[in-house]
């Protein structure tokens, strides 16, 4: 049963750190070695550990521009087809395409729908929600929502060994590497 | 006063445990028992006082011509200008990078939320066809009837409901990683599932930190731009009409730093309690109340000077309407109020000059009622003042509120500290790993 367990397909290789510096490092030490099919965790974000992982930028601001611009366009063509259009309204003789009254909606429709695209892109850029993930196997994964910092190397990544992966692991200054189930 | 953020003693895994465990672990503290007792016999005066309002119609309010917007937009102004506070703290504080907003912001934001709630309620109730709210929103009916964008209200319903949105948004992406925290750290398997549920999934990855990071920050930008917008638009409900008293250019700034002003005053009646009863004076120390009360005296000083300002105005300007306007705020049946108003946000927050005063949290605890009572107040004497006697002598009246108005305004205040204190037990009341960054980084706790 127990050699059976250690047979058992494993998505990768999980290593336990004691601080944010020691992750950085190995997380630098890791793409340096080649291993591209990485991620680390931390219970806070820590500065340049993405980038020591090949992750420099993300996509996000793009998506928050389109956001807020659609926002703009949205809020100043509904009003400009409801005041001027599809209701036009009379008041005194003025203008229906009263444009400087609908700065406010604009303003405001602009910040909804650019907030709504952060965080919502955000979430689908991350993949979340994702209730599952294989590192939850580990128990010792509790950690990293409190103290501890993990670097994962799974399984498909090329390099990937079960026992020279270990090795490294262990070299880069881990507390424990862990085998994490499927 | 170079006493450090975070108390020395503190790990990551002391900090989690201790914020943790008011939500985890420990039994609620009587005096939360009794707080909760409270505001929730408020909150049932609310809703019967709504029910009778909703049976009987609006007439059980004091409101009548001339005075029709009584206790309730009153109410309105001043919850959302309490809730400005939270969003400067999350949003604005965050982009000038002051280290001390982090134990603070997260029940600002709450507060903020909560505030945006009570807030929202008035106007509906205000309505006298509260069912029929829903025409606010620019939707195809079969009426073929649309919103008039031309209407301060109607950019009201925008700048507010937007502002609620945002607000829910900010406050839940800040606490994500904190739920995974209280998912991972839950020993009741339902709390592990409901947090968890709640987490959706979080694992602090760093590609997800990342794109975690940037969503803060662009939320934090929107968020500034935003509620600088917000008390300027309710303030635009006065002052685009032309009623003396409310027909002035300098409502919107004025409005704006008196809702961070009423809004930092309610920071501070929740924080002083809290850090007391839980314990946490090792991260609201007295560092933070002390850099809370400048805040106050400063927007305190601003809007002093907006009550210069208005009365220099109605002086300069030779408009005799004006005129009447500010002498009857003096010397009119309601001078009483004004005067209590002077007292209450002008002269007695100026005692915050002293170090003494910020230094001890229980007198900043009593300036900090005052300030919420004043700014009251404040939107009573805007209000009622400006409406009870306008251009024509004929049409003068007076308003005086009933009882189930004032059951309506204390009420609000039980919906409120409901909310509070149910949020105090079940989620973290300080962002757990806003305050392990802060841990990380050199010097943090000295400086």
């Amino acid at each position: 049963m127990n050699t059976a367990t250690e047979r058992a397909p494993s998505c990768g290789l999980l290593a336990e750190f004691a601080d944010h510096k020691a992750l950085v490092a190995a997380a630098r030490g890791a793409y340096a070695a080649g291993y591209r099919r990485l991620d680390a965790f931390s219970p806070f974000p820590v500065e340049g550990l993405s980038e020591a992982i090949g992750f420099h930028r993300d996509a996000l601001a793009p998506v928050v521009l389109g956001g807020g611009v659609l926002g703009a366009g949205v809020g100043y063509a509904m009003q400009y087809y409801l005041s001027a259009v599809h209701y036009p309204l009379n008041v005194g003789g003025r203008p229906l395409h009263s444009w400087p009254a609908f700065v406010p909606v604009i303003y405001e429709m602009t910040i909804l729908f650019a907030a709504l695209a952060a965080v919502f892109g955000m979430l689908l850029l991350n993949g979340l929600p994702r209730p599952y993930h294989p590192v939850f196997n580990v128990p010792a994964f509790a950690r990293a929502s409190r103290d501890r910092f993990f670097l994962y190397i799974e399984s498909s990544d090329p390099l990937f060994d079960l026992q020279d992966t270990r090795r490294f692991l262990r070299r880069q200054g881990a507390l424990d590497v862990a085998d994490v189930p499927a | 006063m170079n006493r450090p953020w975070i108390g020395p003693e503190h790990t990551y895994a002391s900090v989690t445990d201790k914020i943790s465990a008011i939500v985890l672990t420990e039994k609620a503290p009587r005096a939360w028992l009794w707080g909760f007792g409270v505001s929730l016999l408020l909150l049932s005066m609310l809703v019967a006082a709504t029910v009778y309002l909703f049976a009987a119609g609006i007439g059980v309010w004091g409101v009548n011509v001339p005075v029709s917007w009584g206790f309730a937009i009153i109410n309105f102004v001043w919850w959302i200008g309490i809730g400005h506070a939270g969003t400067l703290i999350s949003a604005i504080l965050l982009l000038l990078r002051q280290k001390w907003r982090t134990s603070i912001n997260r029940f600002a934001e709450a507060m903020t939320l909560f505030a945006v709630v009570c807030a929202a309620l008035f106007p509906v109730l205000h309505l006298g066809r509260p069912d029929k709210f829903y025409w606010l929103i620019p939707y195809p009916s079969t009426m073929g009837v649309w919103p008039q964008f031309r209407s301060p209200l109607i950019w009201d319903f925008f700048a507010i409901s937007t502002y609620g949105t945002v607000s829910l948004l900010f406050w839940y992406v800040g606490l994500i990683p904190d739920l995974a925290t209280l998912r991972d750290g839950a020993r009741r398997p339902w709390a592990s599932k409901v947090y968890g549920f709640l987490a959706m999934g979080w694992r602090g990855s760093a590609r997800h930190w990342h794109r975690y990071e940037t969503a803060y920050l662009l939320l934090a930008g929107l968020a500034t731009a935003l509620v600088v917008s917000v008390h300027s638009i309710v303030s635009l409900d006065f002052a685009a009409s032309l009623l003396p008293g409310w027909h002035t250019t300098i409502f919107p700034p004025y409005f704006v730093s008196g809702a961070i002003y009423s809004g930092f005053a309610m920071v501070l009646t929740l924080a002083i309690p809290l850090r007391a009863y839980y314990g946490l004076e090792a991260f609201i120390t007295e560092r933070h109340l002390n850099n809370m009360a400048n805040v106050m005296l400063a927007t305190g000083l601003i809007v002093a000077y907006g009550y210069l300002m208005e009365h220099f105005m109605s002086w300069y300007g030779e408009n005799a309407y004006e005129h009447a306007v500010t002498i009857n705020r003096m010397r009119g049946p309601y001078a009483p109020a004004y005067w209590a108003l002077l007292l209450f946000n002008v002269i007695i927050p100026q005692s915050l000059w002293w170090r003494r005063v910020r230094a001890s949290p229980w007198a900043l605890l009593a300036v900090s009622l005052s300030v919420n009572l004043g700014m009251w107040l404040e939107r009573f004497v805007i209000v009622i003042t400006s409406l009870h006697r306008d251009f024509l002598v004929s049409s003068w009246g007076m308003y005086y509120p009933t009882r189930w108005d004032w059951a309506t305004f204390l009420g609000s205040l039980g919906l409120f500290f409901t909310a509070m204190f149910l949020f105090i037990r079940f989620l973290p009341v300080i962002s757990v790993s806003e305050t392990r960054e802060l841990l990380s980084e050199p010097g943090a706790s000295r400086s």
